[in-house]
Formats: structure tokens, sequence, C-alpha cells
């Protein structure tokens, strides 16, 4: 019976079934093409909310939807409310490109977004053409802000993140060091890669470099070639969830040394779950902008806010998320002092300069730019006592 | 051939051809055929471009629509493999990913020797962008084509799963090769896993129009020719086929070669539509991807192929308002067409514009009822999509 249904049937049912969708379809675009109305401005907020990158991309809309709610809540831009547009872009850049070009044709005046690299870069190579000023919370690839004035980050870039932990290191007095990354992922081989850079310039020799599959949960064979080698420190520049593995099975493997990390490290403790035990993180560094053990008055204040909204606890995504919302904010602030049409060429304009010449105190440390899209802040390198996070120092720009 | 199959699924009925209607059959020669089908591409494309220049279809719309083109290119192409040659080839994300990088270098690479700005490049404003488009176009499927070349020897003496793990081990080769083949050459060639950015947005609505028309219509010549017919022979019966002298090796090559080619240029479409590759969006899932689409069309039919990479392509982005659940009512349309549809959404049936026109100047309608069935034409030799 049931396959029986014919072509003719099929396409009958299935026409009506287009068409009633068809029909929907239009009545929600027809609702929602109305753009910047009068009392607001329309902001976009972009990131993968779903597919396997999904947790960065939500961590950040909610950390900027904090923001952009306590911003509503204390009357506004110019007494102007922000109107959010939420889209998922399922960490893909073909539908990156997609949801970039349904904000604008929505009527947004600046976008927050997007998260990961690459979906980051096919918009920042569309959105020069609008000349939409758009702030990533957390695109950490050096060739996002290259494409226009437009673009700028929250985040600090993987170069430079590799770059501070190669003078960690001189700094800590370490002679021979070594990297374990992901070599299928250009955040963790972008990160080694200015370390070894580094290193080498400081006299530092590094003695192995051992890259990875991903997706490895195995660890013995690269562990051991840089073992042999004996280093004072290993880089292991991956996301918490590796580095946990790595750490716990160097230290099965009897390495007493130090590791070194950078930003995602961060929720390696205190996250979902202990990815390493406390004994084997003792005395370890990385680097990161945020950390929830920061005695900061406005840090603190963020965390209780969060807690208030999401009832969990804010991670390193969440803080970047809401700087870069505040970023938006700030240039959007300028550009209501010279007045203007929100989403007009000028008025987006404005936005840019304003955000270029802004300095935000933000919860990852003060952020302002000096003629490109990277910030100038200052970056924290913590280290783990007794299973918790503790500010080792604070490296300025 | 396959319409003799659709007929028996509609109509069951041995009576047809028992009592015929005196008077003959009219049929439309060959050029009135491609007349037809070329006034009805090129209403399309004026249709298509005039919505667009006039604001009607909006930058979000036809970007979305570039798409769906760039999709009916890979689930076309991969019709010639699985749908009339009758394997079952993984690797087809493999092909389009060589045919994206390849084309894309070759413009980036060529751009500063022809004198062409990224800007004109990306406007098509000068004759030497456009003919830099259609070289890289075709650089890119050649690309693709000389992988499906190599892998296809060797792969097409297996058959059925095996040939579906050569084909997905190839595919994963290629993507592995692009990642990491920056460190071997020691320069900044594929970009490796950080991507090849910088690539100047070629791809058009009006661009991807034309290409889409031109590889179906290849495709379909193709398929209606000597080649087409030996292709479809061995689909039905590889044992038969090389028995009445098709030499079966150089068709199943040819037919791969072919798909690997259309691969190649949809990959180097995609490149100019999103900006930026990235080597691990070519896995296993854009190949599955793909290959849903032509079973879910119906394989061996092309308009199948046409309509199910427009509808899996569009239903997502027409599903936003209902963010997280789009993914699941994707999901349950292609379940529930599975369950009901089981050979795809049009079978093996094929849409011929020609032979609608050829029914209504005989007055044979579908709803009409006569006494007898009429003539049915001898043979399907339409120029259609």
């Amino acid at each position: 019976m049931l396959n029986n249904v014919s072509r003719r049937q099929f396409l009958e049912v299935s026409g009506l079934v287009a068409a009633g969708l068809g029909l929907a379809g239009c009545g929600s675009s027809s609702s929602s093409d109305s753009g910047s109305s009068d009392g607001s401005i329309k902001v976009g907020v972009m990131g993968p909310l779903s597919g396997s990158v999904a947790q960065y991309g939500v961590a950040c809309r909610d950390g900027a939807l904090l923001y952009f709610k306590q911003v509503n809540a204390d009357g506004g831009i110019n007494g102007k409310q922000i109107e959010t547009d939420v889209q998922d872009e399922k960490g893909d850049a073909t539908e990156a490109v997609t949801v970039y070009n349904k904000l604008v044709e929505d009527g947004v005046t600046a976008i927050v977004g997007d998260v990961t690299s690459k979906p980051t870069i096919a918009v920042a190579q569309k959105s020069v053409e609008d000349n939409m000023p758009c702030v990533t919370s957390s695109a950490t690839t050096a060739d996002v802000i290259s494409y226009g004035d437009n673009y700028f980050r929250a985040c600090v870039t993987d170069p430079f993140q590799g770059k501070v932990m190669g003078d960690f290191a001189a700094k800590q007095g370490y002679k021979t060091v070594a990297t374990i990354f992901d070599s299928g992922d250009d955040y963790a081989s972008g990160v080694a890669d200015a370390f070894k850079e580094e290193c080498a310039a400081k006299g530092i020799t590094v003695a192995s470099e051992q890259g990875y599959a991903s997706g490895a949960t195995d660890f013995n064979a690269q562990l051991t070639a840089i073992i042999a080698t004996n280093p004072d420190a290993i880089l292991s520049s991956n996301y918490y969830q590796d580095d946990g593995m790595i750490v716990t099975q160097a230290r099965q493997l009897g390495y007493k040394g130090v590791f070194l990390g950078a930003d995602g490290w961060a929720g390696i403790v205190g996250g979902d779950q202990d990815y390493a035990s406390t004994a084997d993180l003792e005395g370890c560094f990385y680097c990161s902008s945020f950390v929830a053990t920061n005695p900061d008055e406005s840090v603190q204040k963020f965390i209780e806010d969060f807690k208030a909204e999401y009832n969990e606890a804010p991670t390193n995504f969440n803080a970047l998320g809401y700087d870069a919302a505040a970023i938006v904010c700030a240039g959007l602030e300028a550009a209501e002092e010279k007045g203007g049409t929100p989403g007009s060429d000028d008025y987006k304009q404005a936005v840019i300069d304003g955000i270029a010449a802004a300095k935000v105190e933000g919860v990852t440390g003060t952020i302002s730019y000096s003629g490109t899209g990277d910030p100038e802040k200052s970056t924290l390198v913590i280290t783990f006592k007794d299973g918790t996070e503790e500010i080792f120092d604070t490296i300025e720009p | 051939m396959k319409d003799y199959y659709n007929k028996g699924e509609e109509r069951p009925t041995l009576s047809a051809s028992v009592a015929k209607p005196a008077g003959v059959y009219r049929s439309l020669p060959m050029p009135a055929r491609y007349a037809i089908n070329a006034v009805l591409v090129l209403l399309f494309l004026v249709i298509g471009e005039g919505l667009i220049s006039g604001g009607v279809v909006n930058r979000y719309q036809s970007g979305v629509l570039e798409q769906v083109g760039i999709y009916i290119i890979m689930a076309v192409s991969l019709n010639i493999a699985t749908g009339y040659l009758g394997q079952l080839p993984l690797g087809h994300a493999g092909f389009m990913s060589v045919g994206g990088y390849s084309c894309a270098l070759f413009i980036i690479h060529m751009m500063p020797v022809l004198g062409v700005e990224t800007k004109a490049m990306a406007a098509m404003s000068s004759p030497a962008a456009i003919g830099l488009f259609v070289m890289g176009v075709v650089f890119g499927g050649i690309c693709a084509a000389v992988c499906g070349l190599i892998i296809g020897i060797p792969a097409l003496r297996l058959k059925g799963d095996y040939l579906a793990i050569i084909t997905l081990g190839f595919a994963e080769i290629i993507r592995v090769v692009i990642n990491n083949i920056d460190g071997v050459l020691g320069f900044d060639f594929t970009g490796g896993a950080k991507g090849l950015s910088g690539i100047p947005g070629y791809t058009n609505f009006l661009n991807v129009f034309l290409t889409v028309a031109v590889v179906i219509f290849l495709i379909h010549t193709m398929m209606k020719s000597r080649h087409g017919r030996a292709i479809l022979a061995i689909r039905d019966n590889e044992i038969a086929a090389e028995a009445s002298g098709v030499k079966t090796t150089y068709y199943k090559t040819l037919a791969f070669v072919v798909s690997a080619f259309f691969a190649g240029v949809g990959g180097a479409l995609y490149a100019g539509c999103i900006g930026v590759m990235d080597p691990s969006k070519f896995g296993f899932m854009k190949s599955v991807e793909i290959l849903v689409m032509v079973v879910l069309g119906g394989m061996g039919s092309m308009l199948g192929s046409v309509v199910s990479a427009s509808v899996l392509t569009i239903l997502p982005e027409a599903l936003r308002a209902f963010s997280e659940y789009r993914m699941v009512v994707y999901a349950v349309v292609l379940i529930l067409v599975m369950i009901f549809r089981p050979q795809g959404l049009f079978g093996s049936y094929d849409f011929s514009l020609s032979r609608v026109v050829e029914r209504c100047l005989n007055k044979d309608f579908p709803w009409k009822k006569k006494p007898g069935a009429p003539a049915e034409p001898a043979k399907e030799v339409s120029a259609d999509e």
C-alpha cells in the first residue's frame, strides 16, 4: 500500500504542501521586512547556533544579547531601543554568506558576528561591498580584518596568543620547549606556529613539533616523542577537550614539566566536566582575556548578571560576545551623536569611525583600536592552583 | 528506455496497443524541439535577471538561487554515475573540492597575468574577466576529471559497496592532501587548514544560470547519444551489454570522468560564490548530501535531480523562521519521501517540453479518456532537460 503512491498523486500532495509552505513563508517574510523603524536600531547577531561548533555560537549570542538587553533596559542608545535579529549559520561558510545577505536585506545597521574563523572570512569578504560595520567576538584568524576597514574583532589573534606564550616561556626561563597541536585546525596550528617563531627569536629551542589529526583521542605516540626530548614546557594549543586528554596522558607517561596553552584552554576546569585532574594541571599556564576568578569589579558584575539571566556561569565566549556587543554599541553611540538614519550609508560609516575611535571598558579588558580591526587589549596569563584558575600575570599591549 | 519504465509504472494496461486510432501522431522536427527549449531557457533567464535587477528578488534570495544552481550541477553530475551508470560513488565532494580549489587558484594566479582587477573579476565587467571565468571553470572541471580518471580506472573494477568505499577513501585522500600540501611544498598554495581565502566573488546569478543550462544540455545530449545508450545498457545488465559489444570498462570510466568533470564545474562556481574554500567542508557528509539529492529526486531522472537539489537547498532557508526545528523538518521530509516514494520523487521519469507540445498538438491529454489510446511516439529523442 505504502509503495503504491504514484508520481502524479505524490506531486499533487507535495504541490499542495509546497504551496502552503510558500504562503506561510510569504506571510512571515512580509511581516519581518520592516527594517529599522524610527524608534529603534536594528543590529544583526549571527553565529553557529546548531551544528558541530554550536557551543561557541550559542555562547557568543548569549553574551551579546545580555549586553543589548542591559542597554535597552537603561533606555537604549540616544533613546532608541536596539532590536536584534539573530540568525543561525550552522558553522558553514555557505550559510554564513546567505545569512549575511539576509541580515542586509532585513536592514540591520551593524552585525555582531561571525563566530568561527572561516565563515567570518566569507562574511568579511562580502561585507566590504556594503561597508557594513561588523564586530566578530571570537574569529581569531589573522585574515578576518584584512579585507576592509569595516571589520573589527573583540578577541586577540592566534599569532598574537602564540607570541604571548613564547614571550612568557622566555620570561619563565625555559630552555627547550615542544608543541603538540591539531594539524587540521587552523586555530591550534596558528598558535603553535607563532609560538615556534617567537621561541626561535628568543633563543629557546623548539625540540619537537607534533601534529595530530582532528578527532584523535590517543596522543601517546606524539607525547612519547616529545618526552624523549625532555622539554621544560609543552605548548598544547588546542581546545580544552583535547588539552585535557593530552595533559592526563602526558602525566601518565611520567612527564613532570609545565604545559602551556592558549585561550582554547578556558573551560578545562569548572566547565561541563573536568577534563584533567587537579594534580595534573597544577602549575600549568594559559593565556586568555577572561577568567571568572578575576577580582575586577566589572567582571564580577558581569558574572552576576549573566548568572541571573541564564542561570549558569559565563565562559570566555560569553564574555567575548558581551564585549563585541559593547563595541558595536560604542560605535552606534558615536553615530547617534552625529545624527542620521540608522541603516543609511553615512550612518554605517559613522558607526565604523565610532568603533575605530572607541575605548571600551569590556569584561575581557580595555579594548581600543589603532588603525586596524585588531584590538589593543591586555591579556591575562592564568595558572592553576589547587584546581582553581588564578591570574598569574597581566600582559599589557 | 527510461520512458518505457515510466509508462509501465503509470499505465499498466496492455490495451494500449490493442486499438490504434486512425490518423498519424504528429511529431516535432528536431530543430523545432531545440528552438522550443532554447526559448524556454532564454525566458527563464530574462525573467530571472529582470526580477533581480528590478529588485523583486533581493540579494538574499538571489544568493540562495546561486546555491540552488550549484547544487543542481552537483546533483545532475552525480546522477550520471549513480542514476545512469548505476554505481554508488561516495566521493563527489572530493571532485567538487578539486574543481573549486583549482579554479580559484587558477583565477587568483592568472588575474595579475591578464591584468584583471579583483573588482572587475567580481563584477564580470571586462571581456578578460569573462574569459578568465570560463577558462577557470573549465580548468576546474578538467582537474576534477583527471582525478576522476585516476580513481575511475582502478575503482570501476569493483561494484556496489566496494566502489562506494574506494571512492569515499579517495575523497578523503583529496581532502587530506589539500589540508597538508602546504607543509610539503613549503609555500602557501592551498592555504591548508585555514582555508583558501581572497577568492574574487566571480559567481553571480547570470553565470550560474548559464552554466546550469549548458551542463544540463551537455549531459542530456550525451545521454541521448550512442555513448549514453551504452552507459544505460551497462546499468541495466552489464553482462548483456558486454556480450552485445559495448566496451564496458571504457564507458564506465567515461561516465565516471564526465561526472567528475561537472562536479568540478560545480565546485568552481561554489568557490566564487563563497569566497573561501575550507577543506573540512568537503568531507563525507557533503558527498552524502549530494547523493541524498539524487536519490530523493529519483535515480536516473534529470528533472528529479534538479527539483530535489532546488527543494533541499531552499527548504532549510524557507524554514529559517522555525529556527532550531528546521533541520528536523528537513530530515522528516527525507524520511516521508523515502517511505512513500522509495524510487524517488520522479522515479526515472524525465520531463520533456517538446513532448508536452506534441501532446497538445495531438490533443492527447492525460485527463482525456479516449476509446483506445493514441499511438505513442515511436521513440523519445527530445532535446529537453
